[in-house]
């Protein structure tokens, strides 16, 4: 009987070992060959650090990282209530309004720039031009990040216990109370998950952004505008530089985001 | 009361302002003078080229990221080896890169005086499909990697104490289970790989009819003054919504009433 | 006192409450027990306000609070999974109450010491719940709904969560404070033994409607239906009539209306015994029986006895 049951466990497992070393193997190496090689060469060949406090590239970061900051500002005050009205209301069609939160991620990113540009650019139907502008570069961001928040909130809402609402209504909790003391406490962490993500997003963005800026330097040139005209111009060296500060500095905002949100949640150690 | 009816106007109006209006309206303004036009604009030699290449680039980048995907899923949660904490990061970084950023990279790597360079590989074909493997990479991993860690190993060991080989019990135990969150990554990386812009766009040199995609197209047309940006804008509108229509379908977890 | 006047309560086709009527008597510690979909949880929610009723009314001391939400009812509820405020230390959890009606500091200072004494959590509070036990976050739990002195305190399976010696010590805890404070106090449980245990009246509730409510030694005693008789104790059908086990009497011979059974099986429950029984057409019985009584028989399995009941009842519809 022992002997048996040891013959049935080295078989399988005998066999079984090649298929650690395989799927470590290969996901490595295919990672290595696709994302780290292009990094490590970015980060190599970037010098010309001189262009990079050019007073063109520092407006172009300075304008990029305040665009972003307030994009995710606003998604999270939107993006709460986008979500709130998914899971706590109900009406006819919200299942279509749900799937429409989608759509961003779904739509290539310079359809998205063309039709804000179709309705708030220059043709504009409704007499609203945004192009040029750096409002023109708000619409084109807070498009393209408007699911980060909304996604990482609704579950959380969804799963909310309602007894604790109970609790704070017997304890005398209005509902505003409640939604300050209670409710927005345990969204939070999500709230803050989802507005690093539209940050980073909005940090990064090129598709939707590149024909409503009309790349105008120190008015609407955005970080990835402005290393796309270094490369047209010949200066990858001056590029790559551009794109390690903004990345740098990009991390070095969502790191802090991530200590806040584990402050956060601290009690839950 | 009111306030919900408040939270409700102002949700669906901020979607309606930012999304809805002016995807309707590109879709009147491009339908305006009928079909045929639009038609037209889409069956050019250039515009059927560019389709061709999204679809080339799609065809290659997807399958591959699948397979990478499941794998390095499974290396990440079923094989938990020093530096799996590492992968998991890098594995995510694509979607904090700025496309740009991506092109540039491979560009240095594989262009003129890079470390791989002088093989053909920028502008042209493969140095695209290089840039839509990179920025797809990362959604089918993280579809699937949530989905193994809640099935947990219980099931997987049974079927090894009942003598099953690896490659069964994956077949017969592990695949069943991930099997539609694969097919929510897949869906995702579809929609990346088809939309990819900025990326493409540094690597390939946009020569028209060569190594022009349909997202590159679109701009290309679009600062040509050709309304035939708008058609093909359209086309990919209509792939977009294919896939939310897939993505809704095929999405893990309801978060509505 | 607290008084509930033909409630009813749907939710969908599902009717939960079906005309119920009940009193709590001021400053008496009061029980709704009954199996789970009986209604009880959905009766304290309604006279706690956390439910509205489709029809009835409900009344504070003489006042029609039906329309009137939780906030303003000056009930203290506790619930069954604890509903702690995760982000809040205990201290901020108790004193919720008083902050949000803010009250001055050092009210709420001297009042939360007061209660984490009583509650004795005192060395913890400022630990938040995720670091408590099933029983201390009660604990606190409680020491919350009371911070706010409720005129009427409303439990919902407050021990349901907890392993059965915490449930047994908290029971026994709550007894007491009730004793110190005469708080009303409405206790909503499935457990039998917690409603007599505890309360000073019990309300049998079965299926949305009112079986019996009485003191736990009356309900024993003189049940009102067969459903109370069941549920409250252990008890022997045979056709209409019900016999509890510990009115079987054992004999070893014959004797007039004696039945003949036979010993299936003896189980020690430490003091007492249990001695089941099988007639000849199959019917089972049990017996409740001390040691002392068992060994005098020297009972066994598979022995012959003959059984007659020293109490039985007999329920006319």
């Amino acid at each position: 009987m022992a002997a048996n049951a040891e013959a049935l466990s080295a078989a399988p497992a005998a066999r079984r070992s090649l298929a650690p070393g395989l799927s470590i193997g290969l996901s490595t190496v295919y990672l290595s060959v696709i994302v780290l090689l292009p990094l490590a060469a970015l980060g190599w060949k970037a010098h010309g650090w001189g262009a990079v406090s050019t007073p063109q590239a520092t407006a172009a970061l300075k304008l990029t990282l305040g665009l972003s900051l307030v994009v995710a500002l606003v998604n999270a005050v939107a993006g709460t209530a986008i979500a709130w009205t998914l899971v706590r209301d109900r009406f006819a069609g919200q299942g279509l309004v749900n799937a429409l939160v989608d759509l961003p991620f779904a739509l290539p990113t310079i359809v998205a720039g063309l039709t804000l540009l179709a309705l708030y650019g220059p043709k504009s139907p409704v007499g609203i031009n945004a192009a040029f502008t750096r409002w023109g570069l708000l619409l084109a961001l807070l498009f393209v990040t408007l699911p980060f928040v909304v996604r990482t909130v609704q579950p959380v809402l969804f799963e909310l216990d309602r007894e604790l609402e109970d609790a704070a209504a017997s304890l005398g909790a209005g509902r505003f109370t409640t939604f300050l003391r209670i409710i927005f406490p345990s969204i939070l962490p999500a709230v803050l998950s989802g507005a690093a993500l539209a940050f980073a997003r909005a940090v990064g963005e090129f598709g939707a952004v590149v024909l409503m800026s009309g790349n105008l330097p120190f008015k609407t040139e955005v970080v990835s505008v402005y290393v796309f005209g270094r490369l047209e111009s010949g200066d990858s060296g001056g590029a790559a530089a551009a794109s390690v500060v903004i990345l740098l500095t990009s991390f070095g905002v969502l790191l802090a985001i991530g200590a806040l949100r584990r402050w956060v949640t601290r009690h839950d150690r | 009361m009111t306030a919900k009816y408040a939270l409700r106007f102002a949700s669906l109006g901020y979607l309606a302002l930012l999304l809805v209006a002016p995807l309707g309206f590109i879709f009147w303004r491009t339908f305006e003078h009928g079909v045929g036009p639009v038609w037209a604009a889409v069956t050019t030699p250039d515009a059927l080229h560019a389709l061709k290449v999204t679809l080339v680039l799609t065809a290659i980048a997807v399958p591959n990221n699948t397979i990478f995907g499941v794998l390095c899923a499974l290396a990440i949660v079923r094989h938990r080896y020093p530096g799996s904490g590492i992968v998991n990061a890098v594995v995510d970084l694509p979607l904090a890169l700025s496309p740009v950023v991506v092109g540039l990279a491979l560009l240095l790597l594989y262009g003129r005086g890079g470390w791989l360079g002088g093989h053909g590989i920028v502008f042209a074909l493969p140095g695209m499909v290089l840039a839509t493997i990179f920025v797809s990479l990362p959604f089918v991993v993280r579809e699937v990697v949530p989905v193994l860690r809640e099935i947990g190993t219980e099931q997987e060991q049974a079927a090894a104490t009942l003598g099953a080989s690896a490659l069964q019990t994956f077949r017969r135990v592990t695949w069943p289970a991930i099997r539609w969150a694969t097919a929510y990554g897949v869906v995702l990386t579809t929609a990346r790989a088809l939309g990819e812009f900025g990326a493409v766009s540094v690597v390939s040199g946009r020569l028209a009819g060569q190594t022009e995609s349909l997202t590159l197209y679109v701009q290309d047309r679009y600062q040509s003054f050709d309304t035939g940006a708008y058609a093909a804008a359209v086309v990919l509108a209509l792939l977009a919504m294919a896939t939310l229509l897939l993505m809704t379908r095929l999405r893990p977890k309801e978060g509505i009433q | 006192m607290i008084s509930a006047r033909g409630i009813v309560k749907r939710f969908g086709d599902f009717i939960a409450l079906d005309d119920v009527s009940v009193d709590v008597p001021t400053g008496s510690l009061t029980a709704l027990l009954g199996p789970s979909g009986s209604g009880k949880s959905t009766l304290l929610r309604v006279i706690a306000g956390l439910e509205q009723p489709d029809a009835g009314e409900v009344s504070l001391d003489g006042e029609d609070v039906t329309r009137r939400p939780p906030q303003s009812r000056g009930v203290g509820f506790v619930f069954q999974h604890y509903a702690a405020f995760k982000h809040l230390t205990v201290w901020d959890n108790v004193a919720f109450g008083l902050t949000i009606r803010r009250r001055p500091r050092r009210e709420i200072e001297q009042r939360v010491s007061e209660l984490l004494d009583l509650v004795q959590l005192t060395g913890l509070a400022k630990r938040y719940p995720a670091q408590l036990s099933g029983g201390q976050r009660q604990r606190m739990g409680l020491a919350r709904a009371l911070a706010v002195d409720p005129t009427v305190l409303l439990l919902d399976e407050p021990f349901g969560a907890l392993d059965a010696r915490v449930r047994k010590e908290l029971r026994l805890w709550l007894r007491r404070l009730h004793d110190e404070t005469h708080t009303t106090t409405v206790i909503v449980t499935h457990d039998q033994e917690e409603a007599m245990d505890v309360a000073d009246r019990v309300v049998v509730m079965n299926g949305g409607r009112v079986e019996q409510t009485a003191p736990p030694r009356e309900l024993y005693d003189h049940p009102a239906n067969e459903f109370v008789m069941s549920f409250v104790g252990p008890v022997n059908r045979l056709g209409d009539t019900f016999i509890r086990p510990h009115d079987v009497e054992l004999l070893l011979e014959p004797n007039g209306s004696t039945q003949e059974t036979m010993v299936q099986r003896l189980v020690h429950l430490g003091f007492e015994v249990r001695v089941e029984l099988v007639r000849d057409d199959g019917e089972t019985l049990s017996a409740q029986l001390t040691r002392e009584q068992v060994e005098a028989l020297e009972l066994q399995s598979g022995q012959i006895v003959y059984v007659r009941p020293t109490r039985q009842t007999v329920f006319s519809d």
